[in-house]
């Protein structure tokens, strides 16, 4: 590698590549050689930065310049002026709010400064496509490490003494699920290789990734997989060494094209450097990885629904025990991870258990990777350190809530989680608070409401969810969640009755009991925590037939306030249904037989003269 | 030599049971839907739900399926509480709401003492059976006996469940006769609905 006066890190994200990523950076290069500055001048693409709503995003180094929201005919006069003539263009930074200063480096942004990288440790910094880019890195050390330098037995410890808890919801520690599938005897027929397709290699144990992501809001996996998938794979390796595991899973969302040709390239990259296959780095250790591509069952996130699927068969669940580690794919004892998980791995070899463990609670060791979306100024992904307080991720980090609205709350752990009110914005967020607080970690989902979200629609819309990715193998989460669904439907529609708080209480408790896996066990909790917090919401549907919010269609009006309305024909102009008549420079009138409420008038109207009752 | 405890009753079992099998031996009866013998067990109907515990904890009792938790030494189960009556009337609610015309299931309610117009239905029971939407009748509760049967006696694959969640239901394969089908009649047999029927040809 040469050396160049600039190196411009190009984000290249999901989130950035669909706002154009790609053709900003044509553009880029092209300037820089019109300005004969090729020489002096990289351009790299790296992965997500987690600031996913203000990309496309371009980090200068080393002067850790951020720029954002780019577009092509930005480029000309970016180049012009910050590399020609050294002068940082102060509009295209990021500006906290409308009459602050723009903050010219990345570091001293709040939505990068109070997070703590080791999941994403790489993200931003390096092409996730280049393999040598992660070991220049130090990228692989830890498995050297771990192959020459320790017994299986010591990277098991090493795991269990760092205190890591499974990212992907229910937190358990992995150090001793490792050791479970690592001293599980072999059992099963061993002659049998894999399911349909192209059949892996048969082994005597194996280990899964899990990155079938499917919490709505959710993608801190796919984030991983895009920006440092050799993360990942490292992890993997590690993790197969510790077990005693000779083939690996990657079961990765057919919805994720970048992350599924990243991985992709990074096991053929890794197979060439000798880093998969036979006799890994001079040792007698052989592993190698194959991906499956999940097709959208929400249900495979479960484990042993996640088995069965990679064996061909029905994404059910099976009950437990026995456990995958016992008896997973096709009999044989199977160790599972998420992402988030694998990719924490290879830090702690590196790093050891004694600092990864002085991050975080008691409890809860390390960093959580969240995606923060919603009603909040910064969306995007955000690692942080274990302990920290909602009100931290929500208002420092995430620069609190748009158009001087009022928070109302932030809900976890997708469909199976809750909702948290601002009572207890202070509640750190470890796995045991948020459990306590009626939600769950989760994968990582965050998702931020407002004043204008009505909490019965955001319980009935999570319900909606599972009731549709429920797949049917037991009876309370199939039939109860479509009860549950009919009676949330009820309320939002002013069809509910005095006492159906106390049904869904109680049927959300019974399925909570009585379901088969952790889909069914959790599926109530939206409804449950909502109508723990936000009951007077509850109320108000079924008593007075009134959505507090103004979200339930059936339960609200549209009017015009004849003191703010000046009559210029926006709002009738844009009405679908045509049911606003009035004069110019008179006041409007809607038509209530004739309105679909679809809420039109409401976000055109530039003089807050349209009323929602 | 293990010891399991169920409703205060103990049994010594060398063998690999599961505990409906160790109920059985005790003649305490669990109901069961989706479950027999002489086929794998499921877990999927959850009427034979139990409350379970290990010596060390038994107040942390969890509910588990009987067909399919394996009996384990110092095992405390209990078969009776109010948790599990009130757990199994749930479960057999929502089979009474799915399939109301079924006998089975009707007679099945009338010995937990769920009786579809009586008084005693708690707020869950008032609403699945007296105001919740009906839906096209069917007797079939799902339990997915015809299809293991199928699978794993005569090997012919000639039923499978096809989609999810609520739209879920038994049909052959793409919906047309399956030609495996070699009309043995296992599926009529084992269905715990009687909602499958042979036809002479």
């Amino acid at each position: 590698m040469g050396n160049y006066r600039f190196n411009l890190l190009v984000c290249a994200g999901t989130g950035c590549v669909s706002n154009n990523a790609f053709k900003v950076k044509t553009v880029l290069e092209k300037e820089i050689e019109k300005h004969k500055l090729q020489d002096e001048i990289q351009v790299i693409t790296t992965g997500c930065n987690g600031f996913c709503a203000n990309g496309p995003i371009v980090v200068v180094k080393p002067d850790d310049i951020f720029y954002q929201l780019l577009t092509e005919e930005d480029i000309p006069g970016l180049v012009e002026e910050h590399f020609l003539k050294g002068r940082p263009v102060q509009r295209l930074m990021y500006t906290p709010a409308k009459d602050e200063a723009p903050i010219p480096k990345m570091s001293d942004i709040p939505f990068f400064g109070k997070q703590q990288l080791i999941a994403l440790a790489n993200r931003g910094l390096i092409d996730p496509e280049n393999i040598d880019e992660y070991i220049a890195l130090g990228g692989y050390q830890a498995l050297a490490k771990a192959l020459t330098e320790m017994t299986p037995e010591q990277v098991i410890e090493e795991i269990q003494a760092a205190g890591l808890r499974g990212r992907g919801g229910a937190g358990f520690p992995t150090g001793k699920k490792w050791e479970f599938c690592r001293n599980a005897p072999v059992t099963g027929d061993s002659s049998v290789p894999g399911g349909n397709g192209d059949s892996p290699p048969a082994a005597e144990k194996y280990i899964i990734c899990n990155a079938d992501e499917g919490d709505p809001g959710a993608f801190m996996d796919r984030s991983i997989v895009e920006s440092d998938p050799h993360a990942l794979l490292e992890g993997m390796l590690i993790g197969a060494y510790a077990i005693g595991a000779s083939h690996g899973f990657i079961y990765i969302r057919a919805e994720y094209p970048l992350a599924l040709e990243r991985l992709t390239q990074g096991l053929e990259q890794a197979r060439e450097y000798g880093l998969l296959g036979e006799g890994i780095l001079g040792t007698d250790f052989s592993f190698d990885i194959s991906v499956s591509k999940g097709a959208g069952a929400f249900v495979c996130g479960e484990e042993t629904s996640l088995i069965g699927s990679l064996e061909g068969k029905l994404p059910e669940p099976r009950v437990r025990p026995p456990y995958p580690a016992q008896s997973g794919y096709m009999g044989k004892p199977t160790n599972i991870n998420n992402v988030e998980t694998w990719a924490n791995v290879p830090h702690i070899i590196n790093r050891g258990a004694d600092w990864f463990s002085s991050i975080g609670t008691d409890t809860s060791k390390g960093t959580k990777v969240f995606s923060l979306v919603g009603k909040v100024n910064n969306t995007g992904l955000v690692e942080v350190p274990m302990g920290i307080t909602m009100r931290e991720i929500v208002f420092d980090i995430g620069g609190g809530i748009p158009d001087g609205k009022k928070f109302k709350a932030v809900q976890t752990g997708g469909p199976s989680g809750g909702c948290i009110p601002e009572s207890l914005l202070d509640t750190p967020v470890d796995y045991e608070s948020l459990v306590q607080a009626g939600s769950i970690m989760g994968s990582g989902g965050m998702i931020v409401m407002d004043e204008g979200n009505c909490m019965v629609e955001v319980a009935r819309y999570f319900v909606s969810f599972t009731q549709e990715e429920s797949c049917g193998k037991c009876s309370p989460c199939r039939e109860g969640t479509w009860h549950m669904l009919n009676i949330l439907e009820n309320i939002t529609q002013g069809k509910g009755q005095e006492g159906d708080i106390e049904l869904l209480e109680k049927m959300g408790k019974y399925i909570k009991e009585t379901a088969l896996c952790g889909l069914g066990n959790t599926a109530p909790n939206p409804v449950l925590t909502t109508i723990r917090y936000f009951r007077d919401e509850y109320e108000a549907h079924i008593r007075e037939k009134r959505c507090p919010a103004g979200v339930c269609k059936s339960l609200i009006t549209y009017s015009i306030d004849p003191e703010n309305c000046t009559g210029c024909t926006v709002c009738a102009k844009n009405c679908p249904v045509a049911c606003i008549s009035g004069e110019r420079k008179q006041t409007h009138v809607i038509d209530q037989e004739k309105c679909i409420k679809c809420g039109m008038c409401y976000s055109v109207c530039n003089f807050d003269a349209v009323r929602v009752r | 030599m293990a010891k399991i405890t169920i409703d205060g009753r103990d049994l010594e079992f060398e063998e690999q049971l599961t505990i409906l099998e160790a109920a059985k031996k005790l003649q305490i009866k669990i109901p069961t839907l989706c479950y027999n013998e002489h086929l794998d067990p499921y877990g999927g109907c959850r009427i034979c739900l139990v409350e379970a515990a290990t010596q060390a904890a038994p107040e942390r009792s969890r509910l588990v399926p009987a067909c399919t938790a394996p009996a384990a030494d110092g095992m405390i189960v209990v078969t009776n509480s109010e948790r599990v009556l009130a757990s199994r009337r749930f479960i057999i609610e929502l089979f009474l709401s799915r399939c109301p015309e079924s006998e089975q299931i009707r007679k099945l309610a009338a010995e937990m003492g769920v009786d579809p117009n009586g008084q005693n239905l708690d707020v869950v029971g008032q609403y699945l059976l007296k105001r919740a939407p009906k839906r096209e009748a069917t007797n079939c509760i799902l339990c997915g006996l015809c299809v293991r049967v199928c699978q794993q006696i005569p090997e012919r694959y000639a039923l499978s469940l096809k989609e999810r969640g609520i739209h879920r239901r038994v049909t052959p394969p793409f919906e047309k006769v399956a030609e495996s089908c070699i009309g043995c009649g296992s599926c009529a047999y084992v269905c715990p609905t009687k909602t499958i029927t042979i036809e002479e040809a």
